[in-house]
């Protein structure tokens, strides 16, 4: 009933609101959609298509001054890799430029730098005092040489704030077999993929053509990250891993495809340098909340690791793939979402022949710098239905996450390349 | 069960027009628009669920730039050779239509002749696929020669 009454004040305040806000600063007025873009959400937020980019949006930035710029999976017909979008009315925001000739993931700004990532190399482009990249033809490539193979290529960013910038480079295999994905091929010894890939790297923001030999490899034993954040409360950086697939594919006398569609986790980690979060030989069930021995490396569903490996700060279903992690700051959601993270999870497909999984966003609560709680979804339906999403055919797949100005959720669809906007509606 | 039924309905359709051509032009190639044969069908059906459909999909459809699509794509309705190749070797970084998909295929050599041939036929004739079915001679044929 609550959600009712909500829902019918939004649709009225979209109605009438062309008409009574006049006075107010068209940019500054946020209208949620009647429908609220189609999302489930909590009671009290509204939501909106900010906008529609027409290109596969993978993560988002907005800018201090509030510009915002979306890094696209490959160039659009423009041939532009990243898009900036202004505001315009009620809310919305528009494309307004676009540069870069690169496809790739991530994307982070600072008042003075732009940073995007192709799946190779990391760029940076200085901003004018209103946000506005001053030179789009000539970037500054600050790192260069990130190992691509195809498989797992995202190379996600995110900065401290001690001039670092911090890179995934996933492993270019599942579970790093003699061969990749074949049925019952065993784990190749001390693992050679994670010499160049398979972890998180740490560079500095402000130097050029930095190689691998520049870097230092902050944590290991991560087989993708998509989604990572800074978090300023515990000053770590914390990133959701995506966990291995086709446990029973590839070892079907030790697992049914129900067990092999809930495990294992994906896994929030909090890092400090030097950890390793254990893959390949390792595996997170969440039942046991133990960490498994993988069945490439002689485990059989059964038998827990040896080894010094990090423990997850919290997990999740198996399989829905977290493309984006943030921690939010801003005060316009009630006081239990501050230093919270939220979490995009693109959806499964690993999960078949059981129903597919994800397509949401959820929050999971923090106190003090860590999980403290239960996750929650907090966005749901962006596959348009229950049954799109079991299919795995949803209309819209959440990948990006920003915190605009006004603190404003926004959120991207790499399938449809929407930008979604959510916001509280303040009493 | 059901699926079956409707499998032997349509099987049933095709063989009579097919039949009545090949008595009205005997030089017609009688293996182009060829029925496939209901039990290679069902066998290709029960690999397709235990071997396949956690990356392809229930549907055929794959998943978007992760696994490439069944449907209609002349990597499964065109060359049979060059498609029976791809279960023999596997296959990774190949656009498909003009998409890449990142994931590792995996080579599925473990399989015998007939059962390749039986999952070929059953994927060439499923989600919205029309194409002639394959046989067992064939596959061996081109396991013969296929180099790795």
């Amino acid at each position: 009933m609550k959600s009712n009454l909500t829902r019918y004040l939004l649709a009225s305040a979209a109605l009438v609101g062309s008409v009574s806000l006049f006075a107010l600063k068209a940019e500054d007025k946020v209208v949620p959609d009647a429908d609220n873009a189609g999302l489930k959400l909590p009671a009290g937020f509204g939501a909106l298509v900010a906008a529609e980019t027409g290109g596969r949006a993978r993560h988002i930035t907005v800018t201090p001054q509030g510009l915002i710029y979306v890094k696209l999976n490959r160039p659009n017909a423009a041939g532009k890799g990243i898009l900036m979008l202004r505001s315009t009315a009620n809310g919305k925001a528009e494309v307004a430029g676009g540069l870069g000739n690169y496809g790739g993931t991530g994307i982070y700004s600072t008042q003075d730098y732009l940073y995007a990532s192709s799946d190779q190399d990391v760029y940076r482009y200085k901003l004018n005092s209103k946000g506005e990249v001053a030179n789009p033809a000539q970037p500054e490539k600050i790192i260069t040489g990130l190992i691509d193979r195809g498989q797992h290529e995202s190379k996600s960013i995110t900065l401290d704030k001690a001039g670092n910038i911090y890179v995934n480079i996933g492993a270019y295999a599942n579970a790093c077999q003699v061969n990749d994905r074949q049925k019952r091929s065993k784990g190749r010894p001390n693992c050679p993929i994670l010499d160049s890939a398979g972890g998180i790297w740490q560079f500095r923001a402000d130097k050029l053509n930095q190689g691998y030999a520049a870097g230092t490899r902050y944590a290991t034993g991560l087989r993708n990250v998509v989604g990572l954040d800074w978090n300023t409360q515990a000053n770590q950086l914390f990133v959701m891993q995506h966990g291995r697939d086709q446990l029973s594919d590839n070892w079907p006398e030790l697992f049914t495809t129900k067990q092999s569609a809930e495990l294992p986790a994906e896994c929030l980690y909090a890092l400090n340098k030097g950890d390793n979060a254990g893959w390949p030989y390792i595996y997170y069930a969440p039942l046991q909340r133990k960490k498994m021995l993988a069945p490439e490396y002689g485990g059989d569903g059964k038998k827990v690791a040896d080894g010094n490996y990090l423990e997850p700060a919290a997990a999740y279903p198996a399989h829905t793939a977290p493309n984006a992690l943030l921690f939010y700051t801003g005060t316009m959601f009630p006081e239990k979402y501050r230093n919270g993270a939220f979490i995009a999870f693109h959806g499964s497909w690993n999960r078949a022949p059981e129903p597919q999984k994800g397509y949401y966003v959820v929050f999971q609560p923090f106190k003090d710098g860590k999980p403290f709680g239960e996750y929650e979804v907090f966005a749901d339906n962006f596959a348009g239905s229950p049954e799109k999403a079991a299919a795995g055919r949803p209309d819209h797949k959440p990948c990006g996450l920003a915190q605009g100005t006004d603190g404003s959720l926004y959120v991207t669809d790499d399938k449809k390349g929407t930008v979604y906007r959510i916001v509280y509606a303040k009493k | 069960m059901k699926q079956i039924l409707v499998l032997l309905a349509v099987l049933a359709w095709f063989s009579e027009p097919a039949a009545a051509q090949k008595k009205a032009t005997p030089k017609a190639k009688p293996t182009a628009k060829a029925a496939a044969p209901a039990a290679s069908l069902a066998a290709g059906k029960a690999l397709y669920a235990q071997s396949c459909l956690s990356c392809h999909q229930a549907d055929g459809g794959g998943v978007d730039r992760m696994n490439a699509p069944l449907t209609q794509t002349t990597w499964v309705l065109g060359d049979k050779t060059r498609l029976v190749k791809v279960m023999l070797n596997g296959m990774q970084g190949v656009e498909v239509d003009g998409e890449k998909y990142a994931n590792v295929m995996p080579a599925f050599d473990y399989l015998t002749d007939q059962q390749l041939a039986d999952v070929l036929t059953y994927v060439r004739n499923s989600f919205g696929n029309k194409a002639s079915a394959l046989s067992g001679a064939e596959v061996k044929a081109v396991r013969a020669t296929n180099k790795k």
